[in-house]
């Protein structure tokens, strides 16, 4: 089992209060790893620890570490590591541009020119993506043309583009219909062979429907973490039942 | 019946819209005035020839060329020292002492008459670095005095892009010098655009800031090192000297002209920028 | 590393505006202060006799004549600019707005030597022959100045009005006062600070304005009371001999310029702090 990313006694505090208390865990390689929680739990302070995008904003304080591939995601430089470990963010963002700029925004980034090389790596990740067939007749149109659903899936595209090994989702399909909710949970099954997904989401049942493992984050702390199918039927701290039964929210 | 409050309330209607309407009619009155005396005198000849007599006679052509010449040139200086300074305000500092201190420097420069800047304009370019009168000289100080425009304008269209889009930049490995290159300055280029055209109109009114570095040759300049009049110096020295009241005219008309397309374009990027980001 | 060098060049590009600010004061005190202090100082302020060739340095009636025709330019502009950013802010219907606004700011992008000019052939002949004197006056320049500061008054004062929060005009609505009452009662002197900002700037154009005033002021070397006498400012002062000033007659006009920035300077930082007290 590889161990892809590891939190040791991580500690978040932002202007002295504190938003991650003591985490530690470990997410393996190829697996859907579900964080759930309610809303102000640090689910997203965690993921964007993990691509340092807290470092934008002062007032931020990490302590404890915070390992990619056993190395301290400080230690990495910092655009390969986000290269390496993808964001999609909760609202999808399409740059303002083509569906095709959109996507082949990360390979330019990386240097990459030939147009020819950009037009492979934009249909490989749009397929991947579950989106060519929808949108390969009007790659030069405008990305803020399509609908929420397409957008997302749009922006998983992008993040493929620059091949991570780490794919982190926050709250993805919050705000999506049900059509490309679904949409994009097969798009997980199919992808979770080539990449690791971190989940956020605030959605239990989405959570018990496509995740490997889950972990419970509560104000801050880890409350408990296992195999989905264990804190789903059987969970062992009392606040992880009431949550996921939705006793609580 | 009718209170006394509302009688107040369209009684004060009446006079300020009566006293709005008369400040709109000293605008058309001006444009109207100028434009029935001097529109005529635009002919294609007046245009493209040169001035004869001292300006008695003749065209305006040299002052064209010469407004031309100044003007861009005041834009190629200002715009990216005015947009780079944007650009640090709003990416690489957070409120502190130094991005204080680098507004102040700007509003105060925008509160700097122009008759100041014709005086710094004539000893540093003129005497001091040896310029003489000429065209360099006037758009350098004329640069100076549209850096405020250009850095106030940029950094309003820079802070008007969303944080989310650099995050995605950022999200995707981009450093922060390419997420401005490609992410911010692109889609913050209408309104900057639009503080460089609004630093062009201000270029061609200027006058005091010009006739004591640019001199009133009335000869075409062919170097920045050469004198040139510009149109509204023109226009002051036909007037002030009442040479050719005809001639007088016609400069005024095409000053007001070439600001009234200037504001023009300014307003229609404006809206153009105001509504791609909703 | 390349981000950093770029960071530390935009840094240096940042401070070019500061940069120019303090090359312009530097050159113009260096270039001013020597004559005042030859001069000294009291009897560069305060003596009226201004005749160059002969060594004498005073510049009293212009500070006078300065003076004269801002306030009274105040006085017109700034009261006639205050009702129409009345009317904009509170009584005119928002297409009216969307036309007036830009409407406005056109009188912003006037040309000051066409104001002048307009002044001189359809002001200064009307005021001669309406009240007398020679037409060239206080009264003319302030007219003129009037209303090239309009469009500062309005657009300042409008935004201070824009800016008070939307609940106090509601809650004083609802209690059922009319709209003239609210914005005369609450709103108004909830945006003063605002207001008397946009006319202390005015006020510092109005003084550094120079060629509409050149045009129509009259530039006599004497101080009178009467609004239909003729004045030389500051400005017309420096720009009326800069092109034939040598020696200690071109110094003693940078020395006016120092005088003029001081003021200017003055002005504008009482107008920032009044602005940034209501924060």
């Amino acid at each position: 089992m590889v161990e892809k990313i590891i939190a040791e006694n991580l500690v978040i505090t932002f202007d002295s209060k504190p938003i991650l208390k003591n985490i530690n865990l470990t997410i393996r390689a190829g697996e859907i790893f579900a964080i759930i929680g309610p809303a102000h739990s640090g689910k997203t302070t965690f993921l964007r620890a993990i691509n340092r995008l807290i470092e934008n904003t002062p007032g931020f304080v990490r302590t404890g570490s915070l390992l990619l591939d056993k190395r301290d995601v400080r230690q990495w430089d910092v655009d390969t590591l986000r290269r390496k470990v993808g964001l999609i963010f909760a609202t999808p963002i399409p740059l303002p541009g083509t569906i095709f700029d959109n996507v082949a925004y990360g390979p330019r980034l990386k240097g990459i020119r030939n147009l020819r090389t950009l037009a492979e790596i934009v249909e490989r990740s749009l397929r991947a993506a579950f989106l060519w067939d929808e949108v390969k007749d009007r790659l030069f149109s405008s990305a803020l043309r399509l609908s929420g659903g397409q957008q997302q899936r749009l922006c998983i595209a992008r993040t493929l583009a620059v091949d991570p090994e780490v794919v982190m989702m926050d709250e993805p399909c919050s705000g999506l219909d049900p059509i490309s909710t679904a949409q994009i949970e097969q798009a997980l099954r199919e992808l979770k062979k080539d990449y690791t997904f971190i989940l956020v989401t605030n959605n239990v049942k989405q959570a018990a429907r496509i995740s490997d493992r889950t972990a419970f984050f509560l104000g801050g702390e880890l409350v408990e973490l296992g195999p989905t199918t264990s804190i789903f039927t059987a969970p062992k701290d009392k606040r992880t039942d009431d949550y996921v039964s939705g006793r609580i929210g | 019946m009718i209170s006394r409050p509302l009688i107040t309330q369209r009684l004060t209607w009446l006079i300020l819209a009566l006293l709005t309407f008369f400040t709109l009619s000293i605008l058309f009155f001006i444009l109207g005035y100028i434009t029935a005396r001097g529109a005529r005198v635009i002919t294609p000849e007046f245009l493209f020839s040169l001035p004869e007599r001292m300006g008695k006679e003749g065209g305006i052509l040299p002052m064209i060329v010469a407004t031309l010449y100044i003007a861009i040139l005041a834009l190629v200086v200002a715009t990216p020292l005015g947009v780079g300074t944007a650009v640090y305000l709003s990416e690489y500092t957070r409120e502190s002492f130094l991005t204080r201190i680098i507004r102040f420097g700007a509003d105060a420069l925008a509160g700097v008459p122009s008759i100041i800047f014709g005086l710094f304009g004539f000893i540093l370019f003129v005497i001091r670095l040896r310029m003489g009168w000429s065209i360099l000289a006037g758009s350098l100080t004329l640069a100076v005095m549209i850096l405020p425009t250009i850095i106030r304008t940029s950094e309003e269209a820079i802070r008007a892009i969303p944080d989310q889009l650099r995050e995605v930049s950022y999200s995707l490995g981009g450093t922060k010098s390419q997420t401005i290159t490609r992410v911010v300055l692109p889609n913050a280029l209408p309104g900057i655009v639009t503080g460089v055209i609004l630093g062009l109109g201000r270029c061609v009114a200027e006058t005091a800031a010009v006739i004591f570095t640019a001199g009133s040759s009335l000869r075409i300049p062919k170097s920045v090192l050469e004198p040139g009049r510009t149109m509204a110096v023109h226009f002051y020295i036909l007037a002030r000297e009442g040479l050719s009241m005809e001639r007088a005219y016609g400069s005024a008309f095409l000053l007001i002209l070439s600001i009234l397309f200037i504001n023009a374009l300014a307003y229609i990027l404006l809206f153009r920028f105001t509504r791609r980001l909703r | 590393m390349k981000e950093r060098l770029i960071e530390k060049g935009l840094l240096i590009v940042a401070l070019s505006a500061l940069g120019s600010l303090l090359l312009i004061a530097v050159f113009i005190f260096a270039e001013g202060m020597p004559l005042i202090v030859k001069t000294g100082f009291k009897e560069f302020i305060a003596s009226t006799r201004w005749a160059p060739t002969k060594g004498s340095f005073g510049i009293l009636p212009m500070i006078i004549g300065s003076l004269q025709v801002t306030l009274l330019s105040l006085i017109l502009g700034g009261s006639l600019g205050l009702a129409c950013t009345m009317f904009l802010a509170e009584f005119a219907p928002r297409w009216a707005v969307r036309i007036l606004k830009p409407l406005i700011e056109l009188l912003a992008g006037i040309p000051s030597v066409v104001y002048g000019f307009i002044g001189v052939v359809v002001l200064v002949p009307w005021i001669r022959n309406t009240f007398g004197g020679p037409g060239f006056s206080i009264l003319a320049a302030s007219i003129i100045l009037g209303i090239m500061i309009l469009p500062t008054v309005i657009a300042i004062s409008l935004d201070a009005l824009n800016t008070v929060p939307l609940t106090y005009k509601e809650g004083s609505l609802a209690l059922g006062a009319t709209r003239w009452q609210t914005l005369y009662r609450l709103l108004f002197p909830a945006a003063r600070s605002g207001i008397i900002a946009s006319l202390i700037l005015a006020m510092g154009r109005a003084i550094g304005e120079t060629m509409a005033v050149i045009m129509v002021a009259g530039n006599a070397l004497l101080i009178s009371a009467s609004p239909l006498a003729p004045v030389r400012t500051l400005t017309s002062n420096i720009a009326l001999e800069m092109g034939y000033a040598a020696g200690d007659h071109q110094r003693a006009l940078f020395a006016t310029g120092v005088v003029l920035f001081i003021i200017i300077a003055i002005l504008n930082t009482i107008a920032l702090l009044t602005m940034r007290k209501k924060r």
